[in-house]
């Protein structure tokens, strides 16, 4: 009898592998996660994969429906919208910009608040809790209220929506990591790494951060969507990306003026934004889940 | 022969509530401790819950800090410039085992820790000496690929242990390290304790309810009240005969619960 087969288990799978051994016992997470690649395959690769220029206005076929309609034609699968513009690849770039910029927006925000809330939870006294108090009375006011009034200020824009949407994003992130690393910074394994001679930053990244996972996952879920809602509400009211831009919330604001005639227009984009918040949040709580019962079982 | 622990007229106020209007509690205040201890010997701490035993041992590791007095190792006053010998000297078991071990990373990181932050061996070198110390506690060396949840509580005490053990140290100090365990897993540690005690020579100080072990293992014992050193001695003599009446109590109480398993 080989060696290999004395025990059953010989495998010591990763953090990362564990966590993947749990996700796919839920089933449907993912399909989420299939989801999820989806949507990321279209916006990586939108510039192979879409048949038309967003951009292309084509005079002579005006808001031709969709395929599956007894009059639409193969060649615009989703149809056209008002100005002739192919709507698969509206909806294609569409994803790419808003989803794509989503993504960009959470990680910046992520980076930039769980630093700061590190710092404010790591430091005491009066810094820590001025950081605290000055940014919890952000967090009452709703992130779209704080993108308006950053757009007020700076001006209407894509550029700017995101500058807005990410500084509106960020205070949650930094109150989320300070709550959990004070909670943490009590607890006794935080003390043995503080005998074991570790400075505060090793305490954070070595101790802490390991743990923090799942609080991760929980907010940049809730972040993205609330991201994506927001840039596409912004594009909605024209405060965000203007009008020629493929934007999921522009485009839906362009196909109200002709719903009555074409709810395809505004149909597609809007199911490809459900799409898109469907799948976030299955992964999100399947992700959460896993984390949590890697450390279970 | 110098000791090897030598602790002067230690003394610290609990000053959190100063400022606090509607919760008047009274200051808590700790010492003047004095304690001797030569390699190889073990020191009990024994009291009531809330004389201060766990503060004591946090003031000997260097979690808190005293407000007056000096703990010399080998004759040398420990201060802040010499943290790292402390760190390497002088270890700590903690009362929670469960607690202290770190629930994210594997236990080879919680072991690796010590290494990387206080010596300079290399990856290889650590690698090495992580599985040696596992197998020093009676553990495999695979399980440094395992995570806190899944190992029981007396192997989370013996990893407690190899991480106190993993730098060599002078001085371990352990907080009830017996106190959550079943009486076969206790038996084992306490004689894991001592072997290894025997081989390396460490002083060992430690906090106990269980008089038993106490009298097991102990070569001296200090009783604390109220945050006072109430007595002070060999184990043979503080057993036999006790001076002061709390001791008197408590002795009687553990020799009662003997006779009455005798009888």
């Amino acid at each position: 009898m080989s060696r290999s087969e004395l025990y059953q288990e010989e495998f010591h799978p990763s953090p990362l592998q564990h966590t993947w051994l749990e996700f796919k016992e839920n089933h449907i997470a993912v399909g989420g996660l299939c989801c999820f690649i989806f949507i990321l395959t279209i916006v990586l690769f939108c510039n192979i994969l879409a048949p038309f220029d967003p951009l292309l206005q084509k005079t002579d076929a005006i808001l031709i429906p969709p395929a599956w309609e007894p009059n639409g034609s193969i060649v615009n699968v989703f149809g056209t919208d008002a100005l002739g513009r192919d709507l698969l690849s509206r909806v294609m770039y569409g994803c790419q910009m808003t989803f794509g910029i989503s993504i960009i927006l959470v990680l910046v925000a992520m980076l930039v608040g769980v630093s700061v809330g590190a710092v404010a939870g790591m430091s005491r006294g009066v810094r820590s809790s001025v950081v605290n108090h000055t940014l919890d009375s952000m967090m009452a006011i709703p992130t779209l209220l704080i993108a308006i009034i950053i757009i007020a200020i700076l001006g209407t824009g894509l550029v700017n929506s995101m500058w807005a949407i990410t500084l509106a994003l960020t205070p949650q992130f930094i109150h989320q990591t300070r709550d959990f690393v004070r909670q943490e910074r009590k607890k006794e394994y935080v003390r043995a790494a503080k005998l074991d001679g570790a400075p505060p930053t090793q305490i954070f990244i070595r101790s802490i951060l390991p743990n923090m996972g799942e609080v991760l996952v929980v907010q940049g879920t809730l972040a993205l969507s609330i991201a994506i809602l927001d840039i596409s509400a912004l594009g909605f009211l024209n405060l965000g990306a203007q009008a020629p831009t493929a934007e999921l919330g522009a485009m839906l604001s362009e196909g109200i003026e002709v719903a009555y005639m074409a709810p395809w227009s505004i149909a597609l984009p809007g199911a490809a934004i459900f799409l898109m918040m469907l799948s976030i949040n299955l992964v999100g709580d399947g992700l959460r889940s896993a984390l949590r019962n890697r450390l279970l079982h | 022969m110098t000791d090897l622990i030598h602790v002067e007229d230690l003394r610290f106020v609990n000053k959190k509530d100063s400022f606090n209007f509607f919760n008047k509690t009274k200051q808590f205040e700790l010492g003047p401790i004095n304690i001797d201890l030569k390699a190889g010997e073990t020191l009990a701490i024994i009291g009531a819950n809330g004389s201060g035993k766990s503060l004591l041992a946090k003031l000997l590791v260097g979690l808190e800090k005293p407000d007056s007095g000096q703990i010399y190792l080998h004759g040398e006053a420990l201060t802040k410039s010499n943290q790292r010998q402390r760190c390497l000297n002088i270890r700590m078991i903690f009362q929670n085992s469960n607690e202290s071990l770190n629930p994210g990373i594997t236990l080879g990181s919680i072991l690796d820790e010590p290494l990387r932050l206080n010596t300079t061996m290399s990856m290889l070198e650590r690698a090495a000496k992580i599985e040696q110390t596992l197998v020093k506690v009676g553990l495999m060396p695979e399980h440094q690929f395992f995570y806190r949840h899944m190992l029981s509580d007396g192997q989370r005490q013996r990893v407690a242990l190899a991480r106190a053990l993993i730098l060599n140290p002078q001085v371990l100090v352990a907080d009830e390290p017996f106190a959550a365990l079943d009486p076969s897993v206790r038996s084992q540690i306490v004689n894991l304790l001592m072997n290894i005690q025997r081989e390396l020579g460490l002083g060992f100080i430690f906090i106990s309810h269980n008089l038993g072990i106490v009298r097991h293992i102990s070569d001296k014992i200090i009783v604390m009240r109220h945050g006072k050193v109430i007595e002070a001695g060999r184990t043979e003599v503080i057993f036999n005969w006790p001076k002061e009446e709390y001791t008197k109590k408590l002795v009687h109480a553990h020799q009662a619960l003997i006779n009455r398993q005798n009888t």
